[in-house]
């Protein structure tokens, strides 16, 4: 049951790969979406229950073989990969996936790879499901028109050649942990920290530091910061709002890493905490700032990314039991909607013909009427106005994270950021739908890649989402309290994994 | 032999950042290729580097697989990634007319290195 979620989108890329008919993929890929959403349901029914699954791949016992764990993190996470996975699908079915005959398959691949990276336990295992779903991305990034082609060539080189980079700092992380502490299970690493000897200290702390690096970059914190907004802008919209997830791939790894690997292991001590939230507000800041410079749709939704992620590595610099929980919330909230206006802006750009997504005045009327309303959700949920959940997140996060002396930065970084969303939004109104009939110039036809009722679906799945997290909020935060109090009580994952009897292992010479 | 293997993956790994830091694709292809093989060889050295027999013989003083292991997995990946990156590299210079990475105009970048990577197929302009 465990490896249903990383098994369905890999077996449903190896049957696109022999069905080439466009219709037959868009078939196998939402069948594949939908049995993805049941099964990462039922998981998430399960892992509420308390108890921590563990599958071992092969039936080898840890720490020898590779385990997946799903804990309540885990299982959100899977939920919120099908749940971000089906309406990007939808956005592609308006005609994007039609621009590469291998993008559907490409597009189970990163399905599985984050799914998979989100569920193993063991960090080669997560490398490996990171290059599946890095490999999937760069291939899934050139997909598009053909006019905007040499510009999206430079910034997926640049994209491509820095997590290359980011793959060998993790690879040489992983050498050092395993040539110190000879293990590269996580919940072994956990048990072992406590017990290095003083002449690997050096090593280990390294080693660790060129991990949380690499997680760093995944998320694009400062100061690995710039190639998000330049990638990410000129990607398809409906793989724009899957690749939302994966920064957040890199905030919730260095979530697990902190928490239930390090815990409070003597030769840890120290590696983030003077530096991390230092570096997370400036990365907001300088996404705040970032949002007012940018001229497209897109490119604003690329910073708002930025604005959370650097909002969530605040929380996992605090890593309090509180701070999860506030993290947990504000990710699944921020993610749908970062995401749901990326699709907004492939719509706009989309109906708007030659002006693209840019926030000039449009000619003719656009369909805006459909288009408005979801606009205007989105736009008040990403700016954090109350009562949609943008709101209760950042809340959570003003009053869980932080101690005395980050007090003051934090919430100026918070507020100001918010604010800064907020008059870009309002500002971008006008032009996007306000002032779009005073020229009556022909915007010419509906442009390839909305047709079709998938991709509006697709728009109003993620747009619902701000209202349903409000009305589930009760729940949903009382879910985030008992996953956080599952992760913190680290004990817990590392008996699951490797047993109750904590054998000593011989030491490596 | 550990300091030959240090001083030979100090080298790749210096030699592979400046080619990464190169302006030129086919530089940075080079560099992220040799930063591969400084990595490769980090990982073979967690296995340690002294004499040791193989694992299935049995006895004393047993090598480690796993690191072997891994750094089969770690070539295979690599081996795909620098594939990728070579028709990534191949398809911006038919597209751009020029195999210059990063914005800006490409002209106004110094001219020192015109055509320093041999090929003879610089094509300026775009």
């Amino acid at each position: 049951m465990p490896i249903l979620p990383v098994l369905l989108p890999f077996t449903a890329a190896l049957v696109m790969l022999l069905v080439p008919r466009l219709a037959a993929q868009r078939g196998v890929a939402l069948a594949s979406g939908l049995a993805g959403l049941a099964v990462a349901v039922l998981l998430l029914i399960e892992a509420d229950t308390g108890t921590t699954l563990v599958y071992h791949l092969g039936n080898w016992p840890a720490p020898y073989g590779i385990v997946l764990v799903i804990d309540r993190l885990a299982a959100l996470m899977v939920l919120l990969v099908s749940l971000l996975g089906l309406p990007s699908l939808l956005m592609a079915m308006g005609g994007s996936d039609a621009s590469g005959r291998h993008f559907h398959a490409l597009f189970q691949l990163l399905l599985a790879g984050l799914t998979g990276a989100f569920l193993t336990g063991d960090m080669f295992n997560l490398f490996v499901f990171f290059e599946i779903l890095l490999l999937a991305s760069y291939a899934l990034l050139m997909h598009g028109p053909s006019a905007a082609e040499a510009e999206r060539l430079r910034a997926g080189t640049i994209y491509v050649v820095l997590n290359l980079f980011g793959s060998s700092l993790f690879l040489v992380a992983l050498a050092l942990v395993y040539g110190t502490l000879g293990t590269l299970n996580l919940a072994d690493i956990a048990r072992l920290l406590p017990m290095v000897q003083a002449g690997d200290a050096a090593l280990v702390r390294t080693a660790m530091v060129l991990m949380a690096a690499v997680f760093l970059l995944k998320a694009a914190i400062m100061p690995m910061t710039l190639w998000l907004p330049a990638t990410y802008a000129r990607a398809p919209a409906a793989v724009a709002a899957l690749f939302v997830i994966l920064t957040k791939v890199g905030v919730v790894m260095l979530l697990r890493l902190v928490v239930t690997g390090w815990g409070d292991a003597a030769v840890t001590e120290g590696l983030l905490m003077p530096w991390l939230p230092g570096l997370a507000i400036a990365t907001i800041l300088v996404a705040a700032i970032g949002v007012f410079s940018s001229r497209r749709l897109a490119e604003v939704a690329a910073w708002l990314v930025l604005i959370s992620s650097g909002t969530l590595m605040f929380a996992v610099g605090f890593a309090t039991p509180r701070a999860t929980a506030a993290l947990m919330y504000y990710l699944v909230q921020s993610t749908l909607l970062c995401a749901g206006l990326f699709v907004l802006a492939g719509h706009v750009a989309a109906r708007r013909g030659p002006l693209g997504d840019r926030l000039d005045k449009a000619g003719a009327a656009f369909g805006r009427e459909w288009l408005l309303p979801a606009w205007g959700l989105l736009a008040a949920g990403l700016a954090g106005l109350p009562p949609l959940p943008g709101f209760i997140g950042k809340l959570m996060l003003l009053q869980g994270a932080g101690d005395e002396r980050w007090q003051g930065a934090w919430w100026a970084a918070v507020l100001l950021s918010s604010l800064a969303v907020l008059v870009v939004l309002a500002r971008a109104t006008g032009p996007l739908f306000w002032q779009a009939r005073t020229v009556p110039v022909d915007a010419g036809p509906v442009l390839a890649g909305v047709g079709g009722l998938a991709p509006r679906v697709g728009l109003w799945w993620l747009v619902a989402a701000g209202p349903v997290l409000v009305i589930l909020a009760g729940p949903m935060a009382d879910y985030t309290a008992r996953a956080a109090a599952q992760l913190h009580a680290r004990t817990s994952y590392i008996e699951a994994v490797l047993g109750p009897v904590l054998v000593q292992r011989e030491r490596r010479p | 032999m550990a300091m030959l293997l240090a001083l030979m993956i100090g080298a790749l790994v210096a030699g592979g950042v400046w080619l990464l830091l190169r302006p030129r694709s086919w530089s940075v292809v080079l560099g992220v290729t040799l930063l591969g093989y400084a990595v490769n060889l980090i990982i073979l050295s967690a296995g340690r580097i002294d004499r040791r027999v193989p694992p299935i013989s049995g006895g004393e003083n047993l090598a480690d697989p796993l690191p072997q292991a891994l750094v089969l997995t770690a070539i295979v990946i690599g081996l795909g990634m620098t594939a990728f990156l070579v028709a990534l590299a191949l398809r911006g210079l038919a597209a751009l007319g020029s195999d210059r990475l990063g914005e800006g105009p490409v002209d106004t970048l110094s001219a020192d290195d015109e055509d320093d990577d041999g090929d003879g197929e610089g094509t300026k302009g775009a």
